[in-house]
């Protein structure tokens, strides 16, 4: 079947089988390969998406139910050559160490800025339950993400 | 992991989704959040020929003040719930249990109609759902017709859907923002309850439901027929696993469970 979607601001037009998950579609369709597996049973968030601005676990998603989606990777999240907030408190905090799971907690992370602007240390912890890292670097993930939500309505 | 092949139909409508499981037969089925669904596909222990998918069916997602009760639309997200002005003033206890179902990913997606069509005793929703006895709409070729949470649920992964039936609406009456405690106990945050309880104040009296203690989510009678007779919450919370069957597995054992469902029934009588 034909699935049609807006890929970090770009129009996307495949040709895939209906049981395509999401993620396979973005890796082998689109070619992007910044969202990663890791379980493959919808336990870990590595392969968080953004679907209309909400975080969801691409392997737990059929393709064609995103047609007609806009959907966000990790590789759409810099304005050119500037980062997202998320992605340079990241860089600033330490926030990944082998960097596996760092795409997924990233855009989780933008998820829940945009729910909760302004959360505390545990909004962070609850709201990143669904994403697991494996080098357990989980306290700068989430000094990460406290300092992205400091910057960020700094710039409002 | 990739599911076996299948057909893939989308539905604009409920009256499209029924007369389109109806014309693909017995081994298509709907497909909601694809929470539950997805999962059980990818493992090949679902198998379905052709799915439906309900995603577009935009008009049953809602939560309505109906009066003397709230309607809820069956493709309405955890999310929306969770975040439901409506709940937190006329039924607490739904939203306050709907942000406990797993992690926002899953919460984003998944749908109250799913959840409780799943029939899957260790989910949260329902067993909120039995305790306020919720009264379920369900629509199929013939017409609609409406069962109650204590007929609905009739083992595990199964209901009182007909194959053909669409669950459309949730019937909850108004229990106010308070007078309710729900006690999940997992290991892991966005886990599934190894044992959940949860005591609610229904229409003057104390409800009281069990996740994960059977076959199907259950209501604690024996609890609440100690309560009402004047026990503490103590002695009542004793009683919390007669006529459960809970089942033993890598995450505890039958005895374990019983032990919990004291306990978590105790906290949770205590809390409100
Ligand atoms: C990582 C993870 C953690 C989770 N943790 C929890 C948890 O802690 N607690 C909890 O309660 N749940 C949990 N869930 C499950 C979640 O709540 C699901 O959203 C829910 O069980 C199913 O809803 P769905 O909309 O995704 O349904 P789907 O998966 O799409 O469908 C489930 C079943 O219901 C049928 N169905 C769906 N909608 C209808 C309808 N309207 N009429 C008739 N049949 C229908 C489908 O055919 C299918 O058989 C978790 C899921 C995941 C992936
Ligand atoms: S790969 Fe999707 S949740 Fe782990
Ligand atoms: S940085 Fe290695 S898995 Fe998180």
């Amino acid at each position: 079947m034909r699935i049609g979607t807006t890929v970090n601001g770009a129009a996307q037009d495949h040709e895939v089988e209906p049981r395509t998950l999401l993620v396979q579609y973005l890796r082998e369709a689109c070619g992007l390969t910044g969202t990663k597996i890791g379980c493959d049973t919808s336990s870990c968030g590595a392969c968080t998406v953004l679907l209309d601005g909400e975080s969801v676990k691409s392997c737990t998603m059929l393709a064609a139910q995103a047609d007609g989606a806009a959907i966000t990777t990790i590789e759409g999240l810099a304005q050119g050559e500037k980062w997202h907030p998320v992605q340079t408190a990241f860089h600033e905090n330490h926030g990944l160490q082998c960097g596996y799971c760092t795409a997924g907690m990233v855009l989780a992370a933008v998820s829940l800025l945009d729910e909760i602007p302004n959360p505390t240390e545990q909004d962070v912890r609850l709201g990143l339950e669904g994403n697991l890292c494996r080098c357990t670097g989980y306290h700068n993930i989430v000094k990460s993400v406290l300092a992205a939500a400091e910057t960020m309505r700094g710039a409002k | 992991m990739i599911p076996a092949a299948f057909d893939y139909v989308r539905a604009g409508s409920a009256a499209e989704a029924i007369s389109l499981i109806g014309e693909h037969g017995e081994d298509a089925k709907f497909l909601a959040g694809g929470m539950s669904l997805l999962p059980l596909m990818k493992l090949r222990l679902a198998t379905p020929s052709v799915l439906v998918d309900l995603g577009r069916v935009r008009d049953l997602s809602y939560v309505r003040d109906a009066g003397d009760h709230l309607a809820i639309g069956a493709l309405t997200r955890h999310r929306d719930l969770e975040t439901s002005d409506l709940l937190a003033k006329e039924c607490g206890v739904l939203r306050a249990v709907a942000a406990q179902v797993g992690d926002n990913q899953v919460r984003h997606r998944g749908t109250i109609g799913g959840s409780v069509a799943h029939g899957d005793p260790a989910s949260d929703l329902p067993a909120a759902l039995l305790a306020l006895d919720a009264t379920f709409v369900l629509q199929g070729p013939g017409g609609s017709r409406s069962v109650g949470a204590n007929d609905f649920f009739k083992g595990f992964l199964e209901t009182a859907l007909a194959p053909d039936e669409l669950l459309t609406e949730i019937q909850v009456r108004k229990s106010g923002a308070a007078g309710f405690a729900y006690e999940k106990f997992n290991r892991r945050a966005q886990d599934w309850a190894i044992v959940g309880a949860l005591a609610a104040r229904v229409n003057g009296g104390t409800h009281v439901a069990l996740v994960n203690m059977g076959a199907i989510v259950l209501r604690a009678r024996a609890v609440e027929n100690a309560l009402e007779q004047g026990a503490s919450a103590t002695d009542a919370a004793r009683e919390a696993a007669v006529g459960t069957d809970p089942p033993s597995d890598l995450n505890a054992s039958t005895e374990y469970r019983t032990h919990l469902a004291q306990v978590l029934v105790r906290r949770a009588l205590e809390a409100i």
